[in-house]
């Protein structure tokens, strides 16, 4: 089983990085750009064929590692194996 | 229904964390029921964080006049001390422990921000941070998630915004367990005439916020800061705010140029209670009045109402009030550093913070009675029942610790005493160049380009004394921060203090918090060394109980005439002299909490007036140029103090030979924690000198021993290899993280 787990910082949060992306893109030329959110990817494989109990413990992981659910949030996808 | 039409119930109330009786205040104040947006600003002003309505009372006790002293605390942002030469040392410590609790990474960084902020904003230019850190227990994996993510805060705000860190103190006990503390000290330099106060004045003088947009980060910390941490805080999370040290850095530029082309009235960071505080506050100084509009206020997040903007406590904010018709003057520097600024409102004449929503009102309470008109309580107070008992503990009730060479190497191993070197090499302790005596000291050391002074500064604090006898802890706390000081040839100049209790509505909790500020005003009397400023840290508690109570003290101080004294020996045959008297004293040592896990029996005493005299005493020694080293005994006692003196200089360890007679027990002794003792090093060609110098203040001293060998060997008792020492105290902290 393939997972892919988004990470990003929490609509209340302020990210100073996509701020810095934002102006950047802005000097560029970019300047309808209004707004960027910078957040990260992760893609995991697992060996586990049951997607209920696949997902039950990449909730796990990712509350306990993968993101810092005080400034964070995420969001799963899994993929079944080819 | 829309929030300014809401009506106002008990529970709101409650759950603005006012009581009713507060409330009635309110109505009284404004004559009539709040809006929910007035009753959130007045929430937050007279929550503990702004208004001290808890421990005013008991601040006026400390001492804060002085013929150094220009600023005294409390009148404004942060304190100023005057150190000669047209120069001034603006500087603070402040708490950060409920952010840090939640969210230790950015909960240490903002904390960094906020009280680099408090220094700029009054003119002076930040040249170093230092901290005091507390811990649980390191064994516990809670532990080092909190303390990796601090150290890492704190270096990351640091480093970026390019102030150095140049050191501090950590400690870890189980009374901090889930309750870290994370106070954070700053401290500026500026001309005498650069100096400028936060106070409004002229009518119609025009309002500028500046700097970061307004989001919905922190909302209320204030009044969070003033409630126990408990498991509902999880809910709370919200309330961590995001640091952008870039950001910080054009403020802090911009705000120094800003402030030298003299289009400033006056400035105030927006930090706790956010827009709320800078206006009222500015306002409130000034006798005057301020007007703004929270539709002019650049906002982040899209639908936020008033009650929101007010209370936000988003970072990297500024409330600036420019000389009316210097604007364009003010805009190009703003541009030139690439900062938002946006005019929001005006000063006016009646006295009242007036906010408006796109010109409608949505708030109007007299500023002064936000400021200054919270309640004042004096709260009730009792001697803790079991404290009789601890103190009359019997640490000889014990028995034998068994193998002292053993017993040593544990204390070293402790983290507690332990190097902190894994905590200081993640800051950057050398930008800017000035640094001359690196982390590890007693005292950090910082030289002012130009002259031919330098500053000393160190940050301390013994909480087990504290929790076992407040007074004298409080005493302690003073005398031990003003001896690093002395012992690095300086002149203890002033201090501020954070001070960290638990709940001051429980009795006891009050009690060590009185009897604390009671002991540091005796010694801040004695020594000459008056408060510049400080914040109180209450509601330190987790399910677990209260903090130890915890009054961090940070003392400034001035080396004027002679070249800075570092701990460390220096070189083989030089004479080890102690200075002072060591008796029979192991209550409250660490000795008693790390062989035995005890947490008991009296703390040792302090003698004012010998402390004083010992300080004199360092600084003749050390203009006289006779000390080629001064470390003084704290936690561990003399053992520990004589490995420090052996290793702390890395890469060139030295051995010494003690021997001198044994009027104590061999633990009380070595590990006793008897105060005002220093050890310090002399040339032989010197002892002379040093000897007569000791005399003439008819203080007490004993030569003891000769610097020199591999080994530090104490009589009969104590004989470890100098590298056993070192490897043992280095790593105890990185060992247990890795």
């Amino acid at each position: 089983m393939r997972a892919r787990i988004h990470v990003t910082l929490k609509k209340s949060v302020l990210d100073p990085q996509g701020k810095a992306v934002q102006q950047a893109l802005s000097v560029l030329g970019f300047r309808e750009v209004r707004d960027v959110r910078v957040g990260k990817y992760i893609e995991l494989e697992l060996e586990e064929g049951d997607k209920l109990k696949a997902e039950e413990r990449l909730r796990e992981m990712s509350e306990r590692l993968l993101a810092n659910l005080v400034i964070e949030e995420y969001a799963l996808e899994m993929d079944e194996e080819e | 229904m829309t929030m300014q039409t809401l009506e106002i119930t008990p529970e709101i109330v409650q759950r603005h964390n006012l009581t009713l009786d507060e409330y009635g205040e309110i109505k009284k104040i404004l004559g009539r029921e709040p809006n929910v947006t007035e009753l959130g600003i007045f929430s937050v002003m007279w929550s503990e964080h702004c208004s001290y309505k808890n421990s005013k009372r008991v601040l006026a006790l400390l001492p804060k006049e002085g013929k150094r002293m220009l600023v005294k605390a409390g009148e404004e942002n942060a304190g100023v001390v005057d150190i000669g030469d047209d120069l001034v040392v603006v500087f603070k410590i402040e708490s950060h422990n409920h952010p840090s609790a939640v969210e230790p990474f950015q909960g240490a960084a903002t904390g960094v921000g906020g009280i680099l902020r408090d220094i700029f904003t009054m003119g002076a230019r930040p040249i170093l941070s230092m901290n005091s850190l507390r811990f649980g227990k390191l064994e516990s994996p809670l532990t080092r998630r909190l303390f990796s993510g601090v150290v890492s805060g704190i270096g990351f705000y640091g480093n970026c915004i390019g102030v150095p860190t140049i050191g501090g103190e950590v400690y870890f006990d189980e009374s901090y367990e889930g309750n870290p503390l994370v106070n954070a000290l700053a401290l500026g330099i500026a001309h005498r005439r650069e100096i400028v106060k936060a106070k409004a004045r002229g009518t119609g003088n025009p309002v500028f916020y500046v700097g970061a947009a307004t989001g919905r980060d922190g909302m209320g910390g204030a009044s969070f800061a003033s409630k126990d941490l408990s498991e509902e805080s999880e809910k709370d999370r919200p309330a961590v705010q995001v640091g952008d040290p870039f950001l910080e850095k054009l403020l802090l530029e911009a705000v120094l140029e800003l402030l030298k082309s003299g289009c400033v009235v006056a400035i105030q960071d927006m930090g706790a209670a956010g827009l709320t505080c800078s206006t009222c506050e500015t306002a409130s100084r000034g006798g005057m009045g301020i007007e703004i509009d929270t539709a002019k206020v650049p906002q982040r997040e899209t639908g936020m109402v008033p009650y929101e903007i007010m209370l936000s406590e988003s970072q990297e904010r500024m409330l600036v009030i420019l000389e009316k018709g210097r604007e364009a003057e003010a805009k190009r520097i703003f541009d030139k550093w690439d900062l938002h600024a946006e005019e929001i409102g005006f000063v006016t004449n009646d006295g009242l913070m007036r906010v408006k929503q796109n010109g409608a009102a949505v708030a109007e309470i007299p500023a002064k009675s936000l400021a200054d008109d919270a309640p004042v309580y004096v709260r009730e107070e009792r001697e803790p029942g079991h404290l009789r008992k601890l103190q009359n503990f019997d640490p000889k009730s014990l028995g034998d610790p068994g193998d002292l060479n053993a017993a040593l190497l544990k204390l070293l191993d402790s983290p507690s005493i332990a190097s902190k070197e894994w905590v200081y090499e993640q800051y950057d302790h050398t930008v800017r160049t000035n640094t001359v005596v690196l982390p590890g000291s007693d005292a950090s050391v910082i030289r002012l380009k130009g002259t031919k002074k330098y500053l000393a500064v160190s940050v301390d604090g013994n909480s087990t004394y504290c929790y076992l006898d407040p007074y004298e802890g409080g005493k302690i706390a003073v005398a031990e921060s003003a001896r690093n000081a002395a012992c690095s040839g300086a002149e203890p100049l002033s201090i501020t203090n954070c001070l960290n209790f638990g709940n001051p509505m429980k009795p006891e909790i009050f009690w060590q918090f009185r009897k604390c500020v009671e002991g540091m005003r005796d010694a801040c009397l004695a020594f000459g060394t008056p408060v510049s400023g400080g914040n109180v840290s209450f509601y330190n508690e987790s399910p677990k109980g209260a903090i130890d109570p915890t009054p961090t003290i940070g003392m400034v101080g001035l080396i004027e005439g002679c070249e800075p004294v570092t701990s460390f020996f220096k070189k083989e045959g030089d004479a080890v002299i102690l200075l002072g008297e060591t008796r029979e004293e192991l209550g409250g040592s660490e000795f008693l909490k790390v062989i035995f896990g005890v947490k008991a029996g009296l703390p040792p005493r302090l003698d004012l007036t010998q402390a004083k005299k010992l300080n004199d005493l360092l600084a003749a020694l050390a203009k006289k140029g006779l000390l080629q080293s001064a470390h003084d005994c704290s936690e561990g006692g003399l053992a520990v103090a004589l490995a420090e003196s052996c290793i702390l200089n890395k890469g060139m360890e030295m051995g010494v030979t003690i021997d001198t007679a044994l009027e104590l027990s061999p633990a009380g002794f070595l590990f006793g924690e008897s105060q005002s003792r220093v050890v310090v090093s002399v040339d032989p060609k010197s002892l002379e000198e040093a000897a007569r110098t000791v005399e003439s203040f008819s203080y007490p001293y004993r030569v003891i021993g000769k610097v020199g060998g591999k080994e530090l060997r104490v009589n009969d008792l104590i004989r470890v290899p100098v590298e056993v020492l070192a490897h043992t105290w280095r790593n105890a902290i990185r060992r247990r993280m890795e």
